[in-house]
């Protein structure tokens, strides 16, 4: 495909602050600017014609991924990126690129008035080129998002599982929702650890927030305790109630001797008189 | 008996095994069924999907209402069009596993629940049914 005529490139040149202006608008009437500043989305418009501009100089419409066009890709990029950041969706990110169609064309519809073939051609070309930047921003925007929800996960883990001091040489680990073996193993490790640093004794895993012990959740228990015994600590697995304790009974599963308890105050009852201390009222 | 709702729910990956038990929740809790009574069910609902995924590369979840002398219950069955099972006895044997589990998912769903039904051969698939009344 040849490349943009130079007058098209003149005419964009020309008329870049209208253009922004009616771009401006259209972006706004799509309901796509939520969320983001004017000043910032005013800099993003020109700062893309820019580009494109640049872009469109030095290579061809038709091959993107040419390296003429580094600079509009990453530009792209970023700005998907910062979009999936702010809790946009891809339709509104994509948006932002096919809403320069409007304007784009009817500057060339009024430039090239006097050549209805040299126009066809033209707006065919420049359509082929805002469709292919669209779709790589839709596709840059579901990597970026991907990434996003990836990293939330993380933090999820890390946050689900917080291992607290209930007293010196006692630590206690409230489990929340579903245990499957990834988040397991973050809880395994941050517990162990927390055990080496304090030197405790004793740890207490309270599964009050676990609405379901089947034999998947119940092994991942069971590699926990292991963990911790052969550390020399001692385990109390609290928040058996007793519909859980049932259920436990009827699966036929051995809890190797792990002491339960229906909730974490007669756990730590317990943890106290084991380590010889106990608990009286003043006065 | 007159069955009054019934639906099904696709099971295949992993997080359609959380959905999987929060269907049968919902719908024991609409059976009235007790507490203890749920929790038994929905365990045992773990596992079966669970198996139809980790095993039977994904299934469904058949769900019916069931009414039998003015008292409610559910029957679900799990299928799957996976390898099915070569050695029944073996698999319903307590601590057996060809995965690395603790081999008590079926075993241990069959005494969670008031009937339980398994229909699997080579190369046929797996099919589990069970029923908790309320
Ligand atoms: N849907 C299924 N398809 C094929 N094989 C299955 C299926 N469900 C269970 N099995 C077989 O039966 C064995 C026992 O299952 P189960 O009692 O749930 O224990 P586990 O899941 O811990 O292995 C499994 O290891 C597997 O070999
Ligand atoms: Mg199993």
């Amino acid at each position: 495909m040849a490349a943009l005529q130079p007058f098209t490139l003149t005419a964009i040149r020309t008329h870049q602050a209208s253009l922004v202006a009616e771009w401006l608008a259209g972006l706004d009437a799509s309901g796509a600017t939520r969320n983001l500043k004017a000043d910032d989305l005013k800099r993003q418009t020109e700062e893309f014609l820019d580009l494109l501009h640049a872009g469109l100089q030095n290579g061809d419409a038709s091959n993107l991924n040419a390296g003429a066009w580094d600079e509009v890709r990453l530009f792209l990029e970023k700005l998907s990126h910062s979009r999936a950041l702010l809790g946009q969706d891809s339709q509104q990110t994509a948006t932002f690129i096919f809403s320069l169609k409007g304007p784009l064309f009817a500057l060339l519809q009024r430039e090239y008035s006097e050549q209805p073939a040299q126009l066809a051609n033209q707006l065919l070309q420049v359509s082929e080129l805002l469709d292919a930047l669209g779709l790589h921003t839709i596709r840059t925007f579901q990597k970026s998002r991907e990434a996003v929800i990836k990293r939330q996960q993380e933090e999820l883990l890390e946050l689900s599982t917080p291992v607290v001091k209930l007293w010196d040489g006692v630590l206690a680990l409230p489990m929340i929702g579903t245990l499957d073996s990834q988040r397991t193993q973050v809880v395994m490790e941050s517990l162990l650890q927390r055990i080496v640093d304090t030197g405790s004794e004793i740890a207490i895993i309270d599964i009050t927030g676990v609405p379901t012990v089947d034999t998947l959740v119940a092994q991942h228990l069971l590699k926990t305790v292991t963990a911790i015994r052969l550390m020399g600590a001692d385990c109390i697995i609290s928040g058996v109630r007793p519909q859980i304790a049932q259920t436990i009974v009827h699966l036929g599963l051995d809890l190797q001797g792990v002491v339960t308890k229906a909730n974490l105050a007669d756990a730590l009852k317990l943890a106290l008189h084991r380590l010889g201390l106990s608990v009286a009222k003043a006065g | 008996m007159s069955a009054e709702q019934s639906g099904t729910q696709p099971i295949l990956l992993e997080q359609d095994v959380v959905r999987a038990r929060q269907l049968a929740r919902t719908l024991a809790q609409g059976c009235g069924m007790s507490l203890i009574n749920l929790t038994k069910l929905v365990t045992a609902v773990s596992e079966l999907a669970r198996n139809a995924v980790v095993y039977g590369g994904g299934g469904h979840m058949d769900w019916q209402v069931v009414e039998k002398d003015h008292r409610k219950g559910l029957r679900l069955t799990f299928r799957d069009e996976g390898p099915g099972i070569p050695d029944i006895k073996l698999a319903m044997t307590d601590g057996w596993t060809s995965g690395g589990g603790l081999g008590l998912g079926l075993t241990g769903a069959k005494r969670l629940v008031d009937e339980f039904e398994l229909d699997t051969a080579p190369g046929a698939g797996t099919r589990v049914t069970i029923l908790r009344w309320a």
